[in-house]
C-alpha cells in the first residue's frame, strides 16, 4: 500500500536577498514499511523535503499526501527525529518519551505503558528514571526514536540522525536503529550524506540533483540483513560505487 | 574495634567533614570580625564615634523603644517584599507577551534599551509627585529598579532556547501555548532562579534609595536620620539588619530553587 506521495513537490524560499529556488521538482511514491534513505549533496534540499512531509512548511507547488490524505500542518502522523537527540535534559527519560503523547493529549494509561513496554524492550528499562546527562550518545538517540514511535506515527524522518555521533556509536546506533524501526514494521525516511550508511540501511535510495534538487536517480538495494551484515555483503561495494558516481557527478 | 567504613560511607563522610570546615571558618570569620572591632574600639584604636562598635550598636538597639525597631523593619521589609514580587511576576509576564508576539518585541526593542539605561533615581520626583511620598513610592522605585533588568534577562533566556526542540514539537503538532509551557517555561527556570537572585539584591537597592529619597519609616530612613543627627550607632545598627535580612532573603530564594529543581 503507497503510504506516502509526493506529486510534483516544488519549494521556493523567499528571503530579503531574493528567492531561493531549493525543491524544483519531486515525485516519490513510498509503500507502507519501506526504509527510503534520501542522499544529494549538501544544501541540495534535503531537510527541506523531510520539512514539507512533516507538515512544517507548505510547498509552493505541487501536493504531498499521506495514506492518500493531503499533508496540511502538523499533527501526528509523521515522528521527526532530528540531528541531535533534543532530549530535554530537565525530564527523565521516561517522561521524555511520553512528550508526544502529552502534546497530542493521548497520554492514555494504554499508550504510556506502550511507550514503557518499548523502553523496556530497547534496553532502556533501567534508566526509565534517569536524566538524559547519565545516558550515553547512544541510548539517548535510542530514547530519541523511542519518543518518536511512541505516539505511533505513521512515518519516521530521520534527518542524519547519527551524525553527531562518533563512529563506533554510529556503528552500532545505525544498528539499534534499524532493528528496531524494523520490528515495529514502521516506515521511515533517512536523510544522510553518508552513502554507506544509506546502503546498509535502506531497501531503496532516492539520490537528488545538487540545488534546485530534483530526483535524479532512484536504486533498489537488493542487499538484506542488518546494516553490519550488509557491509560485509560482496554487493556491497558494487552498490557503492554505482552511487557514489552518481551522486558526485 | 575500628569499624571498617565502606568507599562510599568514606567519601560521604569526607564530604561532611568539608562542609563543616568551611561553615565553621564562615563562622570563625564572622566572629573575628566583631571582636576585633569591638576591641579596638575598647582600646581606642578607633574613634567608637565615629566607627561605632558592636557594644553600642547592640546598647542603641536596647534603648530603642522596642516595638520601635520593629516597626521599621517591618515596613522595610513589607516594601522589599512587594517591590520584589511585583518586579519579577510582572516582569516575566511582560517577557511572556515579547516572547509571544514577535512584532511588539521589535517594536519595543528600543524603549526598552533606553529604560534600562536610564538611572531610575532620576524619576525620584515624578514619583512622589504621582503617588505620594508614602511606601507606594518606594514600591513603585524598587519595581522600576529590578522590572526592566528582569524582562530584558528572562526574555534573552526564552529566545535561546534550541531551536531544534522547538521544531521538535512544532513536528508533534505542538500549539505555541504548549511550546510555551512545556519548553520555553521549564527551559528557562535556571535563568528565572538566577533572575530572583538579582532581583533580591536590586530591590534593596531599590527600597533603600527609595526611603533616602521620601520616608518617614523604614531602615532607610534610620540610616538618613542617623547620618543627619550624627548617630554612627543607628546608622551601622541599620545597615546591620540590612545585612542580615538580605541574608534571610536571599536564602529563601535558594529554598525556591531547591524546589524548583525537583518540580520543573
Ligand atoms: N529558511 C530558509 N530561508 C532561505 N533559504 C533556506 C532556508 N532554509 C534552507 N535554505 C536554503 O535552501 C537550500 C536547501 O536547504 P536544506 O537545509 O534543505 O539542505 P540540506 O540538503 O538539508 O543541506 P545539508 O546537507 O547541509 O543538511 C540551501 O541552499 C539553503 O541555503
Ligand atoms: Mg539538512
Amino acid at each position: 500500500m503507497e503510504i506516502l506521495k509526493m506529486d510534483g513537490v516544488q519549494l521556493t524560499y523567499q528571503t530579503p536577498d531574493g528567492e531561493t529556488e531549493a525543491i524544483r521538482n519531486i515525485n516519490l511514491s513510498i509503500e507502507d514499511g519501506e526504509f527510503v534513505a534520501i542522499i544529494g549533496p549538501s544544501g541540495c534540499g534535503k531537510t527541506t523535503v523531510l520539512s514539507m512531509i512533516a507538515g512544517l512548511m507548505k510547498p509552493s507547488g505541487g501536493e504531498i499526501f499521506i495514506e492518500g490524505k493531503k499533508v496540511e500542518g502538523t499533527g501526528n502522523d509523521v515522528g521527526y527525529m532530528l540531528q541531535r537527540d533534543q532530549l530535554f535534559e530537565w525530564r527523565t527519560i521516561e517522561s521524555n518519551v511520553m512528550l508526544g503523547l502529552e502534546v497530542q493529549k493521548t497520554a492514555t494509561p494504554e499508550n504510556k505503558e506502550y511507550a514503557v513496554k518499548m523502553l523496556e524492550k530497547y534496553g532502556l528499562g533501567d534508566f526509565k528514571k534517569h536524566l538524559p546527562k547519565q545516558l550515553s550518545g547512544g541510548m539517548r538517540q535510542r530514547a530519541a526514536l523511542i519518543r518518536t514511535l511512541a505516539f505511533k506515527p505513521k512515518i519516521l524522518l530521520l534527518d542524519e540522525p547519527f551524525s553527531a555521533l562518533d563512529f563506533q556509536t554510529r556503528i552500532a546506533v545505525c544498528d539499534d536503529v534499524h532493528s528496531i524501526i524494523r520490528a515495529e514494521k514502521k516506515t521511515a525516511v533517512l536523510v544522510t550524506h553518508d552513502i554507506s550508511e544509506a546502503i546498509s540501511l535502506a531497501d531503496r535510495i532516492v539520490v537528488l540533483s545538487s540545488r534546485p534538487a530534483i530526483v535524479k536517480n532512484v536504486y533498489t538495494i537488493d542487499i538484506d540483513g542488518k546494516p553490519l551484515e550488509r557491509r560485509e555483503n560482496p554487493k556491497f561495494s558494487s552498490w557503492f560505487d554505482v552511487i557514489w558516481k552518481d551522486v558526485s557527478r | 574495634m575500628k569499624k571498617v567504613l565502606s568507599l562510599h560511607e568514606q567519601y560521604l563522610r569526607s564530604v561532611r567533614l568539608n562542609k563543616i570546615k568551611v561553615l565553621s571558618i564562615q563562622l570563625a570569620i564572622l566572629i573575628l570580625f566583631f571582636s576585633v572591632w569591638e576591641l579596638a574600639a575598647q582600646l581606642n584604636w578607633i574613634d567608637s564615634f565615629i566607627t561605632s562598635s558592636p557594644s553600642r550598636i547592640l546598647k542603641t538597639l536596647g534603648s530603642m523603644e522596642s516595638l520601635e525597631i520593629f516597626r521599621h523593619v517591618g515596613i522595610t521589609v513589607m516594601e522589599c517584599i512587594v517591590g520584589f514580587i511585583i518586579a519579577s511576576v510582572l516582569g516575566t509576564l511582560i517577557a511572556v507577551l515579547l516572547w509571544w508576539f514577535e512584532t511588539l518585541r521589535k517594536v519595543m526593542e528600543p524603549y526598552i534599551v533606553v529604560l534600562n539605561a536610564l538611572p531610575k533615581i532620576a524619576l525620584g520626583p515624578l514619583i512622589i509627585i504621582w503617588v505620594g511620598a508614602g511606601y507606594k513610592a518606594i514600591i513603585l522605585m524598587t519595581v522600576l529598579i529590578c522590572i526592566i533588568v528582569t524582562v530584558m534577562s528572562v526574555l534573552a533566556a526564552f529566545l535561546s532556547c534550541d531551536d531544534g526542540k522547538i521544531l521538535l514539537m512544532r513536528s508533534m503538532g505542538a500549539s505555541k501555548f504548549q511550546i510555551l509551557i512545556k519548553l520555553i517555561l521549564p527551559n528557562a527556570v535556571p535563568n528565572l532562579i538566577s533572575m530572583l537572585k538579582i532581583n533580591v539584591g536590586l530591590s534593596w537597592v531599590g527600597v533603600i534609595m527609595g526611603e533616602y529619597l521620601v520616608s518617614a519609616a523604614g531602615l532607610g530612613y534610620l540610616i538618613i536620620y542617623g547620618g543627619q543627627v550624627f548617630k554612627l550607632d543607628l546608622v551601622m545598627a541599620s545597615t546591620l539588619i540590612l545585612c542580615i535580612l538580605a541574608a534571610v532573603m536571599y536564602m529563601g530564594v535558594a529554598l525556591v530553587e531547591k524546589f524548583a529543581k525537583r518540580f520543573r
